[in-house]
């Protein structure tokens, strides 16, 4: 089989350096418009976690904690957590769709980086994340919510929270490219979140579990990053667990990021 | 060569367009066109054979090609969140034009494409014409040297179906080469410079418009008497006028392949003769159901089914 198109002489179109920078950066926008275009895109990232924050308040709180108040403290930074992770899941939901709707032929067919259409999905969504973390920050503040740290410490606890979703979400753009359809990305993603965020000392102590429970914690990546909120926003040991959480992040992106590009290259 | 599991979609072709020029690419749905286009657009990797573009090679030479080609696909691959312009400009920053550039290149097509109004709305909004001139405006941001339209009328009213014959004949003017897949004989025969039938991913017939036409009986007079009853004496004028016996494709019609316009004339004063009226008299280009059933002796599957 042979197919030959003869045009005219090769124009060298212009060529800049940087190019994935760029055009990662400009497909970042691109989702960021969109997000910010259409907010019902936010809601499992505004109402949705502050729904949880009050049936767990007030349905566990008593329970736990012996008042709401105080199971309000113990609960917030995990939630938060929690919150941001289930964030990413979007990623790969959209991503999904843009490549069976047809928009990425388009990137595909111009002269970037394989990469740049999922780094681009994966930026662009980091303000999700944010707007998470503003969203329990102002209803954790409404409820009484109060950092006992300092407020570079609780910054501190959100970024670390960020990084690991920014690693984690590759494994959500590896889903959405190889998946069929939205519907089997969202699945999926549910069944990857439940056990690693509910698998933790979110909504009760650890020492309250069963003991086959107990030893998930204990290697959950998840509860790292959990514990290490809670030290961060709250006071308590901090850096072996944000020491792990980063480990895991830094594991997560290595192993799973060009996993991603790969399939997407071979994705027909 | 392409295999999807046990289909062939693509089992042998040859295609080949010369700089400047349309290669008409026709056939039925299921053909093949869709797979070539994304073979020559680097989206899909050939299983056999090989493709090149300009003497680049589809897959060793892949960002080069994609530096020098321009693709609208089947169906428009505009993001429906972003404005008209926006979408313009995204591809402009993608192609390393700079912001105020790509502004200017966006605005310049909108205008030539009659969607300078529409710019700044989403193009959600946008109706099925202007999402496919936006689609195609979108290919030409970085004026590549060849271009790819896969069915690029399909679907489209008669008068928009025009407006991008229009746009195509500009284009090649400028030196455009293109690669225009269609259903329909007549788009490729107002718009092509060559024209590969394909049908089963083999090319089954290749020629100049006039060529294909010798083949496949040029024009076709079609007549529907307005009493069904002479049918008969309709289509023994019809014989008598192209010098070969006319067929009865549906019920009430007869047809004849003619060699040009005059026997048309010839036949319209052949039915005053004889006092028979007709609720429709045509001179048209055969279908590509016609075309296949001329080339291969069956129709097409769409027909058979
Ligand atoms: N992704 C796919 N998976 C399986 N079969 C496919 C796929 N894409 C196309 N085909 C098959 O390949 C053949 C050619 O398809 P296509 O190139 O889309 O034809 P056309 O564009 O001429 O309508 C058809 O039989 C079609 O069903
Ligand atoms: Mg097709």
């Amino acid at each position: 089989m042979t197919l030959t198109l003869t045009p005219t002489a090769v124009a060298a179109t212009r060529e800049r350096r940087f190019g994935l920078v760029r055009h990662s950066l400009a497909l970042a926008r691109r989702s960021l418009v969109k997000t910010l275009r259409t907010p019902e895109q936010l809601l499992d990232v505004t109402l949705q976690p502050i729904i949880f924050v009050l049936i767990y308040v007030f349905l566990l709180g008593g329970a736990v904690a012996g008042n709401t108040h105080d199971y309000l403290q113990f609960l917030l930074p995990a939630i938060m957590v929690q919150t941001v992770l289930f964030g990413g899941m979007a990623t790969g939901v959209n991503l999904n769709t843009d490549i069976s709707k047809g928009v990425f032929d388009r990137f595909r067919s111009l002269p970037i980086g394989r990469s740049a259409p999922l780094i681009g999905s994966v930026l662009g969504d980091l303000i999700r994340y944010v707007v998470a973390i503003a969203s329990l920050s102002v209803i954790g503040a409404i409820m009484g919510f109060r950092i006992q740290t300092s407020l570079p410490s609780a910054i501190l606890a959100g970024l670390l929270t960020i990084v690991f979703a920014f690693c984690l979400s590759w494994v959500f753009v590896l889903v959405g490219v190889v998946m069929r359809g939205a519907g089997g990305v969202q699945g999926t993603a549910f069944l990857l979140l439940f056990p690693l965020t509910f698998g933790t000392s979110m909504i009760t102590p650890k020492e309250t579990l069963p003991g086959w429970l107990q030893a998930w914690v204990e290697v959950n990546p998840v509860s790292h990053l959990m514990e290490a909120a809670r030290g961060l926003m709250l006071g308590g040991p901090v850096a072996s667990h944000a020491v792990w959480a980063l480990v895991w992040s830094a594991g997560m992106l290595a192993v799973f990021a060009p996993l991603a590009v790969r399939a997407y290259r071979r994705r027909a | 060569m392409k295999r999807y599991g046990k289909t062939t979609a693509l089992a042998g072709i040859d295609l080949a367009a010369r700089q400047g020029t349309v290669l008409g690419v026709l056939g039925p749905n299921g053909a093949g066109k869709t797979t070539a286009v994304r073979i020559l657009a680097t989206l899909l990797r050939a299983d056999e054979g090989r493709a090149t573009v300009g003497g680049l090679d589809v897959v060793r030479q892949a960002a080069k090609v994609r530096r020098i080609i321009g693709l609208t696909g089947q169906y428009a691959s505009v993001d429906e969140d972003l404005t008209g312009m926006e979408n313009l400009v995204l591809i402009g920053r993608l192609l390393d034009f700079r912001r105020a550039e790509a502004k200017a290149r966006g605005a310049q097509l909108l205008a030539e494409f009659g969607l300078t109004e529409a710019g700044d709305r989403k193009a959600k909004t946008y109706s099925g014409g202007m999402r496919r001139r936006l689609d195609l405006a979108a290919s030409l941001v970085g004026r590549p040297d060849v271009i790819y339209l896969d069915e690029p009328t399909t679907g489209l009213d008669p008068a928009k179906r025009e407006d991008v014959w229009k746009i195509v004949r500009s284009l090649v003017a400028d030196g455009v080469t293109v690669l225009l897949t269609t259903q329909y004989l007549e788009e490729a025969d107002a718009l092509a410079d060559e024209i590969s039938v394909i049908d089963h991913g083999k090319v089954i017939a290749h020629g100049t418009p006039a060529e294909l036409k010798r083949v496949v009986g040029g024009q076709t007079i079609l007549a529907r008497p307005s009493d069904p009853a002479r049918l008969a004496e309709t289509a023994a004028v019809l014989s008598a006028v192209a010098g070969r016996p006319a067929e009865s494709p549906a019920r009430g019609v007869v047809t004849v392949p003619v060699a040009g316009d005059a026997a048309f004339t010839e036949v319209v004063r052949r039915l005053a003769v004889e006092g028979i009226g007709v609720a429709e008299l045509s001179l048209r280009l055969p279908s590509l159901d016609e075309v296949f059933f001329t080339l291969t002796g069956h129709h097409t599957e769409e027909e058979a089914a």
